[in-house]
């Protein structure tokens, strides 16, 4: 079986590059070849061409010169396409997946947001010695959850190059809502550049990628609008720290292209529709180093799981999706016109893009792009003397002139609005809910409390809430509790930290090839992980083999989660249930952030 | 010609970067046979900050470079250092004014700790005296931003001097940059054959107005203003030389 699919692929491909390169660019490229799981007409409930269906599977690893926007380039291939074919499993299923590495390196695929046997975690080093060149490995993974997931490469810097995927597993009973159609939506950020190389230049010269810089002309914009003075303490306070506060993303759309179903903006990749339809549309970040927010503008989006997990329906108009999180949405489109999605970059360097149309060839608007903004207070706190959390109020002792001049994340640069709905005044309300929350006899906040320091209210750097109705943490909130109810046994902090100037990231100050031992968890026990973000950047993190419950103060209905985004100065908490037995990874799924030592292993015993 | 000597301290300098880089281990029990789930990656650049040519109003145009390279990871590295000059017409080779080989150790986020060996002479030539120093500085990036690179160097006769050198970016547009830069030079003792006086010896202040083409290649053109003091000064008037001069630059930043 894994044979024939080995030798299928390439053929074709072939014949349809010939057939491409006489007929140009555009939508011919574009259907051909794109992965098989792109089709435009998406999958209704019986109609499933081109997937990988389970429970058996063989999935093969190529190094392969493939067309990205149009353009030649090295990508790593499964089944020959880029990114790989979706893989559907059924929930109930025993899959064996049936990995052959035909690379001239070793590789691993790992099945991110599944909970199974630490053997089949694919994490070389710790779930598995990986898959050497040549070699098969069979992954056997017990089904036991439903939902929108995705698997990629966990060996050294692949998952840049394409070696990703998006992975469904069909629920065995009715899930709480009902669609006529689903597509799967899956963004990337590629570069043509060796991610090595990528890595390099971060490691060597700050900002690089950078092109969004404070210049001269930033500084006079201020001084007109917020006057010399605070426009000279604020900088002041940035240049002291030696920071950029345009410091938004590592890489940007300087070297990437933001692919959607592996499409660039260009190539408008087309998902269909028939007006009256529900949709669900299944959006997952597979992407290395970009957070993107999301929208259809003329569409108002039904978000109805995070993570791969139900979620009680919140209407939103926009979405911000971290890298590695998957959010399903649905949308009902009555009108018989075409709908652009639109995933911007959060700094505003560059967008993906496609189009949902009732037929071939539509496309509606593209929507003006944002303008990047500053970081402030929050993301400054951290590398201040005395200007923890417990010290907002020195903020809030500060005039407010100097709030707008450097608030914010809630505005685009130079914009004055939404100032009311700025973070500051949002995270004050949200530390004084949790003051009043109960606490526990030992001290510790009760189960599903929101941590003081804690952000869920707000989405994050760049957007303005008054523009539109934007998903925030707080706002998922689980059908029923979770099989576990216990309060937590114990506390677990950890600080997220880096040094920016060198491009060294780190848990605790330490990278990981300075860490003497893993984080131990008890066997069974009932724990809370609260992160604390030092640095000034987001970070996903992302922890293998067990669920995350992140506590956004919704008590006993509190989402469960693989990755959570940490703003930066922000404090978060999930509880987890250590009852996977094993070695697990446990890391910031920035890639590059990753491989420069934010990376731990968790020991369950 | 000591230049031999850098290239034993070289290698001894490499051994002890890449030592100290080796991975730690994370303490779990995976079997040996299996790989460590994050390989930290030694690394290695080179930077000419300045290549450029010098026009000066008094004395001989002159080809100028400022370079420096290391590798290593990200506490240890080696550095190779070198400024110097080839002044035209005057039929000597090249000098280097320093061409240094460094241990350097990060020791604050901003710092970094250097110390090793210089050589200061011709270019593979006899044209220049020379001599060799020991040095140790602290290169790193003030607050405000303030790239600075401090030094302090011991001849093999036992002078003393030290120097210090600071730069900073200011952001025009996103590829135009305008860059002042000072050196300061001082000196414990009087060395007659390398011009060098007692006390304060020179200043230096310029201004470059560079656009970066890419991030790797950054052409540029600038201005000069230097002046000696002191008893070096007397030392210049002796041989003919001003103890002031303006210039004017063009040049080019490549980073590799």
């Amino acid at each position: 079986m894994s044979r024939s699919t080995i030798i299928r692929h390439p053929l074709s491909r072939r014949q349809v590059l010939k057939g491409s390169a006489a007929l140009g660019l555009g939508s011919a490229a574009a259907m051909g070849l794109s992965p098989a799981w792109a089709t435009p007409w998406g999958h209704s409930s019986v109609y499933s061409k081109g997937v990988e269906e389970g429970p058996e599977i063989a999935l093969a690893i190529r190094r392969e010169i493939l067309p990205i926007d149009g353009k030649t380039a090295s990508t790593f291939s499964i089944n020959g396409t880029s990114p790989g074919p979706l893989i559907r499993l059924k929930e109930g299923q025993d899959a064996v997946l049936r990995v052959t590495n035909l690379l001239d390196e070793p590789t691993s695929i790992h099945w991110h947001g599944l909970i199974l046997p630490p053997g089949m975690d694919g994490v070389p080093g710790v779930s598995f010695a990986g898959i050497a060149p040549g070699e098969t490995f069979t992954y056997r993974i017990p089904v036991r959850q439903n939902g929108t997931y995705w698997y990629h490469s966990h060996s050294g810097l692949q998952e840049q190059v394409g070696h990703v995927g998006p992975l469904i597993i069909d629920a065995a009973e009715r899930e709480p809502f009902r669609y006529d159609r689903e597509h799967v939506l899956l963004l990337t950020d590629w570069t043509f550049e060796d991610p090595m190389s990528v890595f390099r230049n971060l490691k060597t010269m700050e900002g690089y990628y950078n092109f969004q810089e404070r210049t001269i002309a930033d500084f006079f914009a201020d001084v007109r609008q917020n006057g010399l003075e605070q426009t000279a303490e604020m900088r002041g306070m940035w240049a002291k720290m030696r920071m950029s506060s345009r410091d938004i993303a590592d890489v940007t759309g300087s070297t990437y292209t933001y692919l959607l179903n592996g499409h660039s903006p260009e190539e408008n990749w087309t998902a269909l529709f028939k007006a009256g339809e529900r949709i669900r549309l299944r959006v997952i970040n597979g992407s290395a180093m970009s957070y993107f927010d999301v929208r259809i503008p003329g569409l108002k989006m039904t978000v109805v799981a995070a993570d791969g997990q139900p979620v009680q329906p919140v209407p939103v108009d926009e979405f911000r999706i971290g890298v590695a999180e998957t959010y399903d949405v649905l949308v009902s489109p009555e009108d018989d016109q075409a709908y652009t999605i639109f995933a911007e970059s959060m700094d505003r360097s560059g967008y993906a893009r496609a189009t949902l149309a009732p037929r071939e060839g539509m496309q509606a608007e593209i929507p003006e792009r944002r303008q990047i903004a500053d970081r402030g207070m929050e993301a400054m706190s951290v590398h201040m003397d005395g200007m923890d959390h417990s010290g907002m109020s020195n903020m809030e002792g500060m005039d407010h002139s100097n709030m707008s001049a450097s608030e914010m994340e809630a505005m685009g640069h130079g914009d004055m609005q939404g100032m009311d709905h700025s973070g500051m005044s949002d995270s004050e309300m949200q530390g004084m809910a949790s003051e009043r929350a109960k606490t526990r006899e030992n001290g510790m906040l009760a189960a599903g409390e929101a941590q003081p320091g804690s952000r869920y209210g707000q989405a994050g750097i760049g957007i303005n809430p008054d523009e539109r109705r934007v998903l925030v943490y707080r706002d998922l909130k689980a059908f029923t509790p979770w099989p576990d109810r216990r309060e937590p046994g114990r506390e677990l902090e950890l600080h997220l930290t880096g040094n920016m100037e060198r491009y060294i990231w780190s848990f605790d100050g330490k990278k990981f090839s300075e860490v003497s031992g893993p984080i131990h968890f008890e066997k069974d026990e009932r724990l809370r992980l609260i992160l604390v973000n030092d640095t000034m950047m987001e970070h996903p993190i992302h922890l293998h083999g067990m669920w995350m419950e992140l506590e956004n103060g919704q008590g006993e209905l509190i989402p469960r989660k693989h990755t959570l985004n940490v703003k930066p100065g922000e404090r978060v908490s999930a509880l987890i249930t250590a009852d996977a037995e094993g070695s697990w990874a446990f890391h910031c799924h920035l890639l590059y952030h990753m491989d420069a030592g934010m990376f731990r292993v968790v020991q369950v015993s | 010609m000591q230049i031999k000597h850098f290239l034993t301290a070289a290698s001894a300098a490499l051994m002890v970067a890449t030592m100290a880089t080796a991975n730690a281990d994370d303490g779990y029990d995976a079997p040996d046979s299996w790989p460590a789930p994050m390989q930290e990656h030694n690394m290695g650049m080179g930077l000419f900050d300045r290549l450029e040519y010098s026009v000066p109003d008094k004395g001989q145009d002159a080809v100028v470079w400022d370079f420096q390279g290391w590798y290593g990871g990200d506490v240890n590295r080696v550095y190779v250092k070198s400024e110097g000059e080839n002044v035209q017409g005057d039929g000597e080779d090249a000098e280097f004014e320093s061409l240094e080989l460094l241990y350097s150790r990060l020791v604050a986020d901003f710092w970094e700790l250097q110390g090793g060996i210089g050589y200061q002479g011709g270019v593979f030539s006899d044209d220049h005296a020379e001599r060799t120093y020991a040095v140790v500085g602290l290169q790193g990036v003030m607050p405000y931003g303030i790239e600075t690179d401090v030094a302090l160097q011991l001849s093999d006769d036992g002078d003393v001097a030290a120097s210090f050198e600071g730069e900073y970016d200011l952001r025009l547009t996103q590829r135009l940059y305008l860059q002042p830069r000072t050196e300061i030079a001082v000196a414990a003792s009087e060395v007659d054959e390398f011009g060098v006086g007692e006390g304060l010896n020179s200043v230096r202040v310029g201004l470059r107005l560079g656009y970066e083409v890419t991030r790797r290649i950054a052409p540029y053109v600038g201005a000069y203003w230097q002046k000696v003091y002191g008893d070096t000064a007397d030392l210049s008037r002796a041989s003919g030389d001003s103890t002031e001069d303006t210039g004017v630059v063009a040049g080019v930043k490549l980073m590799f």
